[in-house]
């Protein structure tokens, strides 16, 4: 039966070619809106692109140079388009650039003289990260433009990871697309003078989207989990191609040594399992030790930053046969430094933690109880949390269920929420008891 | 590319010291100084205060004059810069250089081309 043997294979090359791009799309979106010099224009063509693909690739074969083939024959479609389109002499400027734009003669003339301009070059991705996540643009915007052209993720892809309806993103990319181009927001890497702020933001967006996947309780695993492989893979595009910035070694680092713990992260009735419980030899190992190398490497450089000292803290956590041989004396000092770098509550609480790990639940707990004037930890779910667990660690059972309730009250996901449940019973039952 | 830099800063209660005046005046022809040295500069200039301001607006041919700015906010608009600069990040640093933007905050708006 040739029939159902043909459908099957091209279902199998569609997939392919789905696959492909995605892989692909990054790259290709980076050269041809360098090319093209417009956003819309490149992603159109990536589209009619994928169209040509469908229909010759099943018959073809996969060339052996797809994300060429991509750029190619985008630009070609592009300007084909741009043939039809009634604006053409003003693109057709755009597209041609310097290279002498001969309408009669295309494909081989134009093609050979445009083939430096085409060839896609590592910089590219590196600009076009740094257009998306310029800080002129919303957090929102430039996190949903990175996934959209670096990342290859389709607008309902990114509306349902972020739970935002599809009409609400497909706006909010226009806007930021539109911003790009009447702001004079610039399609390059910025120069040294200016790296540090714009670096900051391409960094903060990558986390970002990193920590959607992470920590968010709803939305579909899937897309959760696609995002934090965007998220590593974008890290690891900056970090490559910047060797000499430390601070995007150490989010990669941190990223890999936090994804390391996902497979011992959730229980399999979905519950969220604390670090201290989780099976750690499901740990991936190959992430650890490349994140451990990384966040070393980075350290060395002598420029400590934020992302460096998280990445350091969870390296020390990772090496760690058990949750007992954790280096908390280590950890604390870390976090010294980091409150350092960048005060903030949120880092304060978790050194205090760390006090508590290494000089016990009373220290640990002056040290909490040292923050509670802090308004924004007041409605901080885990200041309550880590209050109650070092009251729960002193006996001071009564005292402990109420803190964990003021926890519960602040809005903690399915899975903590379950914890924290359990705690206040068991508080509760020992309260009475003792 | 063409920006129009727009300083807004809170009002003072009281007026400025002589001397105080005279550091700020130093400060804007450096900063002027510097656009200049760029080829950046397209005009610029400071304000009377907000309270000497008058709206107008039309509405059905119906002229409607009112004592005041747009807004009564804290922040008012005290000056401006034109700039000619090439791409957002530069305008930004020039909005950054700004005295006031120490004080008060500076909105960056890219001019419209309209063809004319």
């Amino acid at each position: 039966m040739p029939a159902p043997r043909q459908a099957d294979a091209s279902r199998v090359a569609a997939d392919t070619v789905a696959r492909v791009f995605h892989e692909e799309h990054g790259r290709a979106i980076a050269t041809l809106i360098r090319v093209l010099g417009d956003f819309d224009l490149a992603e159109e063509a990536v589209a009619d692109a994928y169209v040509t693909a469908l229909e010759r690739w099943p018959s073809d074969g996969v060339p052996a140079n797809p994300g060429a083939w991509i750029v190619t024959t985008a630009r070609n479609r592009a300007i084909d388009r741009a043939r039809r389109s009634r604006v053409f002499a003003q693109k057709a400027a755009l597209i041609a650039r310097e290279a002498a734009f001969d309408a009669s003669a295309r494909a081989g003339a134009l093609q050979a003289a445009a083939e430096d301009e085409m060839h896609p070059i590592p910089d590219d991705q590196l600009r076009l990260i740094f257009t998306c996540c310029h800080p002129a643009l919303a957090p929102e915007a430039s996190i949903a433009l990175t996934l959209r052209t670096l990342g290859g993720l389709t607008t309902p892809e990114i509306a349902r990871a972020f739970l935002v309806p599809e009409a609400t993103l497909a706006q909010r990319l226009v806007r930021a697309k539109k911003k790009i181009r009447a702001a004079g927001i610039a399609y390059e890497v910025p120069g040294r003078d200016r790296l540090a702020d714009r670096l900051d933001a391409v960094l903060r967006v990558i986390y970002l989207v990193f920590n959607e996947g992470y920590d968010a309780s709803e939305g579909e695993a899937l897309v959760r989990r696609e995002l934090c492989a965007e998220a590593i893979r974008l890290a690891r595009i900056v970090a490559e191609l910047m060797p000499d910035e430390p601070e995007a070694h150490g989010l990669l680092a941190l990223l890999l040594l936090t994804d390391a713990r996902r497979p011992a992260r959730v229980a399999p009735d979905g519950g969220l399992v604390r670090l201290e419980d989780q099976d750690r030899g499901r740990w991936s190992r190959p992430e650890i030790e490349e994140g451990s190398a990384l966040v070393e490497r980075a350290l060395r450089a002598g420029r400590v930053g934020p992302y460096q000292l998280q990445a350091a803290i969870a390296a020390v956590h990772d090496e760690a046969a058990a949750a007992a041989d954790t280096d908390w004396p280590q950890i604390l000092g870390l976090y010294e430094v980091l409150l350092r770098v960048t005060p903030s509550p949120v880092i304060a609480l978790n050194r205090a933690v760390a006090v508590g790990e290494v000089m016990g639940a009373a220290s640990g707990l002056a040290a909490v109880d040292s923050l509670a004037a802090d308004a924004s930890l007041a409605e901080y779910r885990f200041f309550h949390a880590a209050r109650a667990d070092f009251l729960r660690r002193l006996g001071r059972w009564s005292e402990a269920a109420e803190a964990y309730e003021r926890a519960l009250g602040l809005g903690p996901n399915a899975a903590e929420a379950a914890y924290l449940r359990t705690r206040v019973a068991e508080a509760r039952a020992r309260g009475l008891a003792g | 590319m063409r920006y129009l830099l727009l300083i807004a800063e809170e009002e003072p209660v009281t007026p400025p010291t002589e001397a105080d005046w005279a550091t700020m005046m130093d400060e804007y022809r450096a900063y002027t100084r510097w656009l200049k040295e760029r080829g950046w500069y397209g005009g610029g200039e400071a304000l009377q205060p907000a309270s000497t301001a008058t709206t107008v607006s039309v509405r059905d041919g119906q002229r409607i004059v009112t004592d005041g700015p747009f807004a009564e906010t804290k922040e008012q608009l005290g000056g401006y810069f034109l700039l000619e600069a090439p791409t957002l990040d530069d305008a930004i640093e020039a909005a950054a250089r700004i005295p006031g933007a120490r004080t008060g905050r500076i909105e960056v708006r890219p001019i419209a081309d309209t063809g004319g």
